[in-house]
């Protein structure tokens, strides 16, 4: 019992102190004045490599999840005879709900483990020491530029899968269905409010992107500079940032859309 | 150039130094030399302060080292420089920027200039030619020296070699040696090499100090270190497997631990 309690109050402790070694990365990267003409290619390499590189798994998956939707959608709706609501029910769930959250699951497991793999074995063959030794801080060139990347690229993909997703829902429903394409535009217009379903959807993602680039980020930063460690740092990412997102989204869903 | 007193560092429980004092003078190559793993790489790291000792001082060129603030010490380390063990190039970056990457950071020079700069360097190492090539190609001895172009590359007054014999065929060796002494001579840097590779350290070095056992036990020119009267600094130059540092880890006794083992 004794020893339980001494494991949680550890655990605790290890959090907490992760939790401020994180925030000391974070300020030590992004404090300072900002060098836009030194800078500027690093971020546009960093916003093609978290960004663009994820667009395809992001495509894929916005698409069949749209399509699934549609196709599940369709038979509860069509027994109330309700099938004109598949445009809102596609709508709805993908900008509240799944776009958000499934972007942000998509995005750990492959922009943020890259991003903890990457820094871990820069940490390892000690390319961040001897960046520091050429008075090169690398919280500022190497985490600042994929911080922003991550945090401004997210929230886009998240859109994009919102985008495709309700264009596979039309797929599925209007295309193989049968159900009046006219209908299932006009019914989500309706029904899609832009600051309540559409805004909300955004900050979402945008807290999303914000936890999961963090957690990527100081989890590559404190890696055990072993093989072992930084596959641990890897797996760890992947678990606590998919972890946090959905902690986070029922906060946010309670906020947004509970009472 | 570089002074360290009563310098005390703790990893944890471990004391890796007790209070030890060193020198290292303007435009000279000193070597610190030791047994592996009492902390000769966490020396130069603290030199360049990316750990702060637990007391003492290290004066580098005028500043105490661990009592800088962040900015002041990013202004230090542009004087001196640092060739890691492993030459730490950056992986996605070709020789020539590699090289190039501490003179843009630091400067505001036209690209023309710049390359000229790199040329130059990697000219000095004999890796003109190489320049277009990633260090996923380079050999070992190669990144070494691609690396020690990177370290000179904006003349720094203060180098620092973490064991740059390691793992080094006899011929890329002999040129690291060749290197380190005719830059240190005709840059006027001054040189701090931490080895255990005996005789190229006594062939090049002007100072050694070697250290063991937390503090320095010995330190003189080359010359008289080899009429040094303690017996730990005598086996360590001649390489014996047994002496005042045992051949054996700690153990309990050998013939009765083999007699407790029950068949």
């Amino acid at each position: 019992m004794l020893n339980k309690l001494q494991q949680l109050g550890a655990a605790t402790i290890g959090t907490v102190q992760g939790l401020g070694r994180a925030s000391l990365m974070l300020f030590g990267a992004l404090w300072g004045r900002p060098r836009p003409v030194k800078s500027w290619p690093l971020y546009v390499k960093q916003f093609y490599v978290v960004g663009v590189l994820s667009l395809l798994i992001i495509l894929v998956s916005g698409l069949f999840i749209g399509m699934v939707l549609a196709l599940q959608g369709y038979t509860v709706l069509a027994k109330f005879g309700a099938e004109q609501m598949l445009g809102p029910l596609v709508a709805l769930s993908l900008l509240r709900e799944l776009g958000p959250v499934v972007t942000a699951l998509l995005f750990a497991g492959r922009a943020g483990s890259a991003l903890t793999a990457e820094i871990g074995l820069m940490k390892a063959t000690e390319q961040l020491s001897s960046m520091e030794m050429m008075a090169v801080d690398p919280l500022r060139r190497i985490i600042a530029p994929r911080f922003w990347a991550g945090l401004i690229c997210m929230p886009l993909l998240a859109l994009i899968f919102n985008a495709v997703g309700i264009l596979g829902g039309h797929l599925v429903g209007v295309d193989w269905l049968g159900v009046d394409g006219g209908g299932y535009w006009s019914a989500m217009q309706a029904n899609v409010d832009f600051y309540d379903d559409v805004v909300n959807g955004i900050i979402k993602s945008t807290v999303f992107a914000f936890v999961v680039t963090v957690i990527a980020l100081h989890k590559g930063f404190d890696a055990i500079p072993t093989s072992e460690g930084i596959s641990q740092a890897t797996t760890q990412t992947v678990v606590t940032a998919s972890l946090a997102v959905l902690g986070f989204d029922f906060i946010l869903t309670a906020v947004m859309f509970g009472g | 150039m570089v002074d360290i007193q009563n310098l005390t560092f703790r990893r944890g429980e471990r004391v890796i130094y007790d209070n030890m004092s060193m020198q290292f003078s303007r435009g000279k190559v000193t070597a610190i030399m030791g047994p592996s793993g009492i902390g000769k790489t966490t020396l130069l790291r603290l030199i360049g302060g990316q750990l702060k000792p637990d007391s003492g001082s290290i004066m580098f060129d005028g500043d105490n080292i661990p009592m800088l603030k962040r900015h002041e010490l990013y202004q230090a380390r542009k004087k001196m420089s640092m060739l890691f063990q492993s030459g730490a190039l950056f992986t996605e970056m070709s020789v020539f920027d590699n090289v190039a990457f501490p003179i843009r950071e630091h400067t505001r020079l036209p690209e023309a200039i710049i390359r000229m700069m790199v040329l130059m360097k990697l000219e000095a190492v004999g890796l003109r030619g190489a320049r277009d090539l990633m260090p996923s190609e380079l050999s070992g001895g190669m990144a070494r020296r691609a690396a020690l172009a990177r370290a000179i590359a904006l003349d720094p007054q203060l180098i620092m070699y973490d064991e740059p014999f390691a793992g080094q065929d006899p011929i890329s060796m002999g040129v690291i040696v060749r290197l380190i002494k005719s830059l240190n001579d005709a840059l006027g840097m001054t040189s701090i090499v931490v080895s255990h590779d005996v005789t190229e350290v006594m062939s090049i070095a002007d100072y050694v100090y070697i250290v063991a056992e937390r503090k320095v036990i010995g330190h003189g020119t080359p010359a008289q270190l080899l009429e040094h009267e303690s017996p730990l600094v005598q086996q360590f130059l001649q390489g014996q497997a047994d002496g005042p540092v045992p051949f054996h880890f700690k153990a309990a006794n050998y013939a009765q631990e083999l007699m407790e083992i029950k068949g």
